[in-house]
């Protein structure tokens, strides 16, 4: 799953669904697993837009369309460009690895859900915000053409519609993106700095707020 | 320059600024549940890591919780889930609220009714309705899986730091209308992405007369306009709450702490990245009508007719209506409702039982519907029986059930049939939220009890 991210340049699957929330990218009944295969999380990508109640697939819905039902491969739909407000409502990372797992590496929109944005990340795969324009130049490009390539640059940090040759500059960190490039991430980061961590509980032993809990909040209760 | 309430806290917490990086923040309290933690602890497995700080932790079990009777949950999978928190729990050395126990509960509920949860902390979970904690005036955020894993290895999240926005709702709320109903009605305003990037601290007359338990509704739908964090400054409400509950500092901490707390506001000459008032005199109790918490209007209001939508936004307004089966311009004030359900992290403390059994005291649930009444916590469901609400139900044809997240999310036996009209005081109503293809609209306790009894969506003004 982490593989490094350097230049990706690839077709897209338009899912042109605004405030598209994480129960429709997956569905509850799919949170009771305990896996972390996956395989199984990829199948449930977006589950009840692309299958009826039998299971069948709904031939309307953009990923069973013959020009974008090909599984995400190298060049091939690894980027999504997904509706404004992308991935609101429920925590679960499982949205994200349902993403991750059907083989995407890149979403592309003009807004991200602040929680689901972080949890792309730490399952490797890249939020690109766009502006509104680039956005659905982008769209109508795609429905133009489904062969529309979209190059996504990180080590500099650009996005270029290959359709038109517009480009945009992206927001990344630098320890981010430090992350992406070199396929680290953030519990080695904070398991490398424990000593930190004990220096801050250690100051914080006998004043300022964080302090007061760390001594009366044991865990049990108080008489 | 003064600083926010958010500042003060999130500044006490920060162990490091990574350079052109996210914030090292230091977490108080971190709270599991069976959904988002197994993979977590598989991860530390892997690792070969043990929790760093077991007694920051608590779990409990609450989304896959049957509310009929909690003997054997049936569904082998999601049997298998609350049997690997248990487990998880016993392994890593961490405080479990196992099914069916007098501590146990959803854990929005109970986080705060045990005082678990404390003005000045910094409390994650993998789960957005998080925000609902920051009502006792703590930094409480929604998390994914791989940062329960790293908050399990380290007591840290890393985060950038959210641009701050007070909501102010001046004035006194009319009759009949709650704390859901404000919520529901900044959200029609902000949209549900209006609030998206911000940590939001609620204030004005309005919040300062609000309860804990509306406090509390009130923060917890922070995070359907986007905000992962919703907070309000604790006061004399929050202290007489907190009081000699359970994990509640006591004798001279308490006064320590009181002393500490009251430190904890935004200073009078603090600035906020965004600031918006409403006045709480135009809040009515409203209801939902499409699939997004955003799309609501107040109850004796009709579904906007086609041109009042913006133009781009037609497209989804009409698709949101198909599913819902409802037509532009639509009055839903007297459409019949199959389900009805009070509960949920939202609507699931015992001032919302007692708002309910205000409205069908001596009266009779109507036949055609199914009502679901579920408390949020054992605790919430022995002080209804404490206080004879029970029975008040029960006379009025009500069964009441057992805590669970129950038909919030369709995790559990609790689903409401596709099709099926359910009116709930649950938090969403998105597509599939309580069952595939099953229709939500969201209201307050006070619209559910009058809607129960009517068989219809009713005004509880009138």
């Amino acid at each position: 799953m982490k593989e490094k991210f350097d230049i990706i340049q690839s077709t897209c699957i338009p899912i042109q669904i605004d405030n598209c929330n994480t129960d429709l990218i997956i569905p509850a009944r799919y949170l009771a697993s305990t896996t972390r295969d996956p395989q199984f999380f990829g199948n449930a990508f977006m589950h009840d837009l692309r299958f009826d109640a039998s299971g069948n697939p709904i031939e309307d819905f953009v990923m069973n369309k013959p020009e974008y039902a090909e599984a995400p491969c190298k060049g091939v739909h690894e980027i999504i460009v997904g509706g404004q407000n992308w991935g609101s409502g429920s925590s679960r990372e499982h949205a994200a690895w349902a993403i991750a797992g059907y083989g995407v590496r890149v979403v592309i929109s003009s807004s991200f859900a602040d929680i689901h944005r972080n949890n792309l990340l730490n399952c490797f795969v890249l939020p690109v915000v766009v502006s509104k324009a680039f956005h659905q130049e982008l769209f109508d490009c795609i429905q133009a053409n489904p062969q529309t390539e979209v190059k996504v640059d990180v080590p500099n940090q650009t996005v270029t519609n290959l359709a038109t040759g517009h480009s945009e500059h992206f927001d990344i960190n630098s320890y981010k993106k430090y992350c992406l490039m070199n396929a680290y991430d953030d519990i080695d980061f904070l398991l490398s700095n424990k000593d930190k961590i004990e220096a801050f509980e250690e100051k914080n032993q006998d004043k300022g707020i964080a302090s007061f809990f760390v001594s009366s909040t044991d865990g049990t209760p108080q008489s | 320059m003064g600083k926010t309430l958010f500042d003060k806290i999130w500044d006490a917490h920060v162990v490091q600024n990574v350079e052109d990086g996210p914030t090292q923040l230091y977490i108080d309290r971190l709270y599991a549940h069976e959904v988002t933690s197994p993979q977590a602890f598989d991860t530390l497995r892997d690792k070969n890591i043990k929790v760093f700080r077991p007694d920051h932790v608590v779990a409990m079990p609450d989304h896959n919780t049957p509310s009929d009777q909690q003997e054997v949950i049936h569904d082998p999978v999601g049997r298998k889930q609350v049997e690997t928190l248990k487990a998880n729990c016993e392994e890593f050395g961490i405080k479990h609220f196992a099914m069916g126990t007098k501590d146990n509960g959803i854990i929005h509920v109970v986080g705060p009714e045990k005082a678990l949860s404390l003005p000045g902390m910094t409390i994650v979970c993998g789960d957005s309705h998080t925000s609902t904690h920051g009502a006792v005036g703590a930094i409480a955020m929604g998390i994914g899986t791989s940062e329960v894993a790293q908050v399990l290895a380290s007591q840290c999240i890393l985060q950038s730091k959210p641009k701050t926005m007070r909501i102010n709702i001046e004035g006194t709320l009319p009759k009949g209308t709650t704390a859901k109903d404000v919520a529901l009605y900044i959200m029609a305003q902000m949209t549900t992405s209006g609030a998206t990037g911000y940590a939001v601290e609620y204030a004005g007359a309005a919040v300062r007369n609000m309860s804990m338990e509306g406090r509390l509704t009130l923060s917890n739908l922070s995070i359907e306009m986007g905000s992962r964090a919703g907070l309000i400054a604790p006061d004399e409400t929050t202290f007489a709450y907190l009081k000699g509950r359970e994990y509640a500092p006591k004798g001279e901490a308490w006064d320590k702490a009181v002393a500490e707390w009251r430190k904890l506001y935004s200073d009078a000459d603090a600035v906020f990245d965004k600031e918006v008032t409403y006045r709480a005199e135009d809040i009515a109790p409203r209801i939902t009508y499409g699939t997004n918490p955003g799309a609501g209007i107040a109850i004796d209001e009709c579904i906007p007719t086609l041109e009042k939508i913006p133009e781009a936004d037609r497209a989804q307004f009409l698709s949101m209506l198909e599913y819902m089966q409802f037509e532009p311009g639509q009055k839903l004030e007297g459409v019949p409702v199959d389900y009805c359900f009070l509960g949920a992290c939202t609507n699931g403390r015992i001032e919302d039982f007692r708002a309910f059994a205000s409205v069908v005291k001596g009266k009779k649930k109507a036949d055609n519907v199914v009502a679901w009444l579920v408390p949020g916590s054992w605790l919430v469901r022995q002080q209804i029986i404490d206080e004879g609400i029970d029975k008040i139900l029960e006379e009025a044809g009500f069964e009441l059930r057992l805590p669970s997240c129950s038909s919030c999310l369709a995790m559990n036996p609790d689903k409401v049939p596709a099709g099926k009209l359910s009116i709930s005081t649950s938090n969403r109503n998105f597509v599939g939220r309580q069952g595939p293809g099953a229709r939500t609209i969201l209201a307050s306790p006070l619209v559910v009890a009058a809607s129960a009894i009517t068989g219809v969506v009713t005004d509880p003004r009138k």
